[in-house]
C-alpha cells in the first residue's frame, strides 16, 4: 500500500458503522471462513485468531483505532490494532511462549520466515530479532519461558500513531 | 583410567592452565572491578569467551559437557557448548555426538522430540538420557535434547516462523547448556492436556508427530538442578573487557554458598517476576519485561527511536553510536532491591570490521520495550544464577545476584 492510499483512508476515519456491521456479521459466519491472515487482515481476521489461539477477548477503544486483546489458551496475551477503517495495522504479543506466528502474521508469514532465515544467516549469534523490511516490521524478544514482539504494517498506522503504542 | 577420569585430570589441567592465562590479562583489565583470583575446585569449570567452532560467534562464553550412557563409563567430552542463563536443559547437536543414548518413549511407545522455540531459531530433536558430567559434578540419567532431522518437523513447529538451528553452521555451537533459573524447560504449562499445553513436546510414530503433555520429571532438564551437590544454581565469572579482544578465560562454578569459591559475599539479590523478568529502569522509564541472560551476545535494549542512538543500517539489530555511549540502567527485582547498572554502547559496524575479535564488552543492540542483559553484562561482575525451590544462603531460588 503507498503512503497516498494510506493518507486517504485517513481521512475516512470516523465511518465506524462499516467496521461494527462487519464484525457483527463476522461474528456470525467466522466458523465457517478459513482462518485467514490478521496482520493485514480485516477485523474478521480477529475473529478467526481468536478461535485458532481458543481464547477469550475484549476490545477497548483509543482515539483512531481499537485494541482486540486475546488471551490465549496457553496464557499468551495476543493484541490485535484494528484502524477505523477495520484492517488490522498491528500485533503485539507477550508471554511464556510464542504465539502461532502462521496464524498471525497471516499473508506477511513468508516474508517473516525468510527475513528471519537470511538474518540468522548474516549475522552468527543469540539475541532478540529486529526485521525492519518497506512494508513490514518485526521485533521479539524474550528468553526461555518468556517471549514479547509486535509486527506492524508502517504505511497503514493511522495518523498520530507511533509504532511504540503497539505493545 | 575411565573417560571420566581423563576428564577430571584433563579439567584440572585446564583450570591450572587458565589460572597463568588470567594472570596475564589483568594487566589491561580494570582490577578493581575484575574477580581477583581463578577459582580452583571440583564445582569450577574453564569457560571461554571466543569465536566458537564456526570462527564467527561474537560475545558469547563455551564450555565443555560430558555426557555419558546413563550408568557406564562410555563417555564423551562434547566442547564449544553455548553457556546459557536464558534457557534451560542440555541440547547436543547429534553431528557432534558420537554416543548412542537411551531414547525416551512416550506412554504408547513412540520417540518423545522436542520443538523448542528460541528467538529466531528453533531446536528440534529426540528427548534422550545421559549421565551428565562439568568439572567435578555429575547428575544421573538426564533428559537433554539431541538436535537431528531424525523426524519430520510437525507445522505446529514449522508455523513458529523460526530458522532451524541444527547444524553447527546454524547453531555456532556444538551445543546449549541452559542453567537459567528454572529446573525445566517447559514447566507445568507442558504438563497439561489440550488447548493450554503450549506443543513444546511431541509423539513421533512413524505415521507423524503429535503434541503430547509432558510430565515435568520426563522434560528436558537444567542438569545444574539434578547434580548431587552443588545444585542450587551457578555462578559465573568473566573478568573485565576494556577493549576488544580476541578471547576471554572465566569460570562457571556450580552451587552458590555451598563452597569457599561460591559464597554470595556482596552481591545483591534480585527476584524476578513469574516470567523470569524484572524491572529496568532507564532514563526515568521501567521496563518491567527485562532479564539477565548469558547467551545474548551484546546488551539489547529499546530501539532508536527511544534511546537517541542510531541503528546499524548493515547490521541489522545493532546500534552504531558515531561516538560510544556511556548510559546507566537501574535495575529491581520484585523483591523491591535496586542498584545501579553502568554499560558503555560503541559502534557496532566498526567493532566487526576488525576481523580478529570476537569479545567486546561495549556491544549493544535493539529489543523491544525491555532490557536484555546478555554476556558483555557478565565481564568484570560475578553473576549468580539462583534456581527455582532450591535454597541458598540468600533465599529461595529463582533469582539473579550480582
Amino acid at each position: 500500500m503507498s503512503k497516498t492510499d494510506s493518507r486517504s483512508r485517513r481521512r475516512a476515519s470516523g465511518n465506524s458503522w462499516n467496521f461494527l456491521a462487519a464484525g457483527a456479521l463476522f461474528a456470525i459466519i467466522s466458523s465457517v471462513l478459513p482462518a485467514w491472515a490478521a496482520l493485514g487482515g480485516d477485523a474478521a481476521s480477529v475473529e478467526a485468531d481468536q478461535i485458532h489461539l481458543q481464547g477469550s477477548r475484549h476490545i477497548t477503544t483509543a482515539e483512531s483505532y481499537n485494541v482486540h486483546e486475546i488471551q490465549a489458551a496457553t496464557g499468551t496475551m495476543v493484541r490485535e490494532y484494528v484502524s477505523s477503517q477495520g484492517k488490522v495495522f498491528g500485533v503485539a504479543w507477550q508471554g511464556s511462549w510464542p504465539p502461532d506466528m502462521r496464524q498471525l502474521l497471516g499473508s506477511y508469514f513468508d516474508q517473516y520466515v525468510q527475513a528471519v532465515k537470511t538474518q540468522t544467516s548474516s549475522q552468527m549469534g543469540r539475541r532478540p530479532l529486529s526485521i525492519e523490511l518497506p512494508g513490514f516490521v518485526v521485533q521479539v524478544g524474550g528468553h526461555g519461558r518468556f517471549f514479547a514482539g509486535r509486527a506492524y504494517i508502517p504505511d497503514q498506522l493511522p495518523a498520530s500513531v507511533s509504532a511504540e503504542a503497539i505493545r | 583410567m575411565s573417560a571420566v577420569q581423563r576428564f577430571q585430570a584433563l579439567s584440572i589441567f585446564l583450570i591450572c592452565g587458565l589460572a597463568v592465562a588470567c594472570g596475564g590479562s589483568n594487566s589491561h583489565t580494570d582490577t578493581a572491578t575484575t574477580p581477583v583470583a581463578t577459582p580452583t575446585g571440583q564445582n569450577v569449570a574453564p569457560i571461554s569467551v571466543n569465536s566458537g567452532p564456526e570462527g564467527n560467534y561474537v560475545d558469547a562464553a563455551f564450555a565443555g559437557v560430558t555426557v555419558c550412557v546413563p550408568g557406564t563409563s562410555e563417555c564423551q567430552t562434547i566442547d564449544d557448548v553455548l553457556v546459557d542463563t536464558g534457557s534451560y536443559g542440555l541440547r547436543i547437536l547429534s553431528s557432534a555426538l558420537t554416543l548412542s543414548l537411551p531414547q525416551q518413549d512416550s506412554s504408547a511407545g513412540n520417540p518423545v522430540v522436542e520443538c523448542l522455540p528460541f528467538l529466531a531459531t528453533y531446536t528440534w530433536g529426540p528427548v534422550q538420557a545421559a549421565d551428565v558430567q562439568i568439572a567435578g559434578e555429575r547428575a544421573s540419567s538426564v533428559h537433554i535434547q539431541v538436535i537431528n532431522d531424525n523426524f519430520t518437523v510437525p507445522k505446529g513447529c514449522t508455523d513458529l516462523g523460526l530458522a532451524p538451528a541444527n547444524t553447527v553452521q546454524t547453531l555456532g555451537a556444538n551445543g546449549i547448556l541452559g542453567i537459567g533459573l528454572y529446573a525445566q524447560d517447559c514447566g507445568s504449562a507442558c504438563s497439561q492436556t489440550g488447548s493450554a499445553n503450549p506443543g513444546l513436546y511431541y509423539d513421533c510414530p512413524s505415521s507423524g508427530c503429535e503434541v503430547i503433555a509432558e510430565g515435568l520429571t520426563q522434560q528436558v532438564q537444567n542438569p545444574v538442578a539434578l547434580f548431587s551437590s552443588d545444585n542450587n544454581g551457578v555462578v559465573i565469572e568473566l573478568p573485565m573487557v576494556s577493549s576488544p579482544e580476541a578471547t576471554l578465560s572465566g569460570s562457571l562454578i556450580f552451587g552458590i554458598g555451598t563452597e569457599s569459591n561460591n559464597a554470595l559475599g556482596a552481591a545483591k539479590v534480585y527476584v524476578p517476576d513469574a516470567y523470569g523478568n524484572f524491572t529496568a529502569t532507564y532514563k526515568g522509564v521501567a521496563y518491567s519485561t527485562s532479564f539477565i541472560d548469558s547467551g545474548s551476545n551484546g546488551y539489547f535494549f529499546l530501539n532508536a527511536t527511544t534511546t537517541g542512538i542510531p541503528d546499524c543500517t548493515d547490521q541489522t539489530g545493532f546500534y552504531c553510536p558515531t561516538s560510544t555511549q556511556n548510559l546507566t540502567a537501574t535495575t529491581e527485582g520484585t523483591n523491591g532491591v535496586s542498584g545501579t547498572v553502568n554499560f558503555s554502547v560503541a559502534n557496532a559496524d566498526t567493532l566487526f570490521a576488525n576481523a580478529s575479535d570476537f569479545v567486546f564488552g561495549d556491544l549493544g543492540g535493539l529489543a523491544p520495550n525491555s532490557f536484555d542483559f546478555g554476556l558483555p553484562f557478565f565481564f568484570g561482575r560475578n553473576v549468580f544464577v539462583a534456581i527455582e525451590n532450591k535454597s541458598t544462603p540468600g533465599g529461595t531460588g529463582p533469582y539473579w545476584a550480582y
